[in-house]
């Protein structure tokens, strides 16, 4: 397979969602990936975005938040990059379906998804630098 | 890009969403929702031909009034959802949760 790098700036409203998914579709679009794999892969680095775009930035359009995606051997990692407020996804208690449900709350679910949908997940905060990083496995 | 249409069938509020639904128009389903409900709906079904896409922002709007139609019995039903987006609702475990049914027949009848 050759190698693939792919970047995109995104503007922190979420209006810039469809832009993402459309960024997404072209760049997963050349890798063998099967058409349910793509819409879930979109899906979880959406919510990422979404969450950070929504609580980091408070919908600010003024700041960005980057996304780089690579292909390793095996691997494919989203590397979203923000200087927001830091947000670590996996200290994050994934909340219960029903109490998600009895709440009336409408947040949560993206993290179930990303959780569910991603096969490793790291987070990392430095000097005001945030990185989370999300890797789909594929056999190669 | 979202659009929702509203149709009124014996008896039954239908809703055609069309496009896709995530954090940025939302609101939008929630709002058509909510419309229905002040006007006194007790059937509401999701037409789910023409999604193409629901981020959690989408599939929060449902989750939310869950609680309230069981205690209004206010029946809500979606159907024919593509096979991509059912899938969402399947991994967070929502099929279990929500009425949904592969068409608008078997919606109908169940």
């Amino acid at each position: 397979m050759p190698e693939m790098k792919h970047q995109m700036r995104i503007s922190c409203q979420t209006t810039a969602l469809s832009e993402l998914r459309v960024f997404l579709k072209k760049t997963l679009g050349e890798l063998r990936i099967s058409d349910i794999d793509q819409h879930q892969i979109t899906l979880a680095v959406e919510e990422v975005c979404a969450n950070l775009i929504i609580h980091s930035h408070n919908c600010n359009a003024q700041d960005y938040i980057e996304l780089n995606v690579k292909q390793n051997p095996g691997k494919l990692i989203f590397e979203i990059t923000d200087e927001g407020k830091a947000f670590n996804m996996l200290d994050y208690e994934v909340p219960d379906l029903n109490k998600v449900k009895g709440e009336k709350r409408k947040g949560g679910l993206g993290i179930i998804l990303v959780k569910k949908i991603m096969d490793e997940i790291e987070f990392e905060s430095s000097k005001g630098t945030n990185t989370c990083r999300l890797i789909k496995w594929f056999q190669s | 890009m979202l659009t929702i249409e509203t149709l009124q069938e014996n008896g039954h509020d239908i809703l055609f969403l069309k496009g896709e639904v995530d954090a940025s128009n939302s609101v939008i389903l929630d709002e058509a929702i909510t419309k229905l409900v002040t006007a006194g709906s007790s059937s509401i079904l999701v037409d789910g031909t023409g999604l193409e896409y629901i981020s959690s922002a989408g599939l929060g709007v449902f989750m939310s009034y869950l609680e309230d139609f069981q205690e209004k019995e206010i029946d809500l039903k979606i159907y024919s959802l593509s096979d991509r987006v059912f899938e969402v609702f399947k991994i967070l475990g929502l099929d279990q949760l929500m009425q949904i049914y592969p068409d608008k027949k078997t919606a109908l009848l169940a």
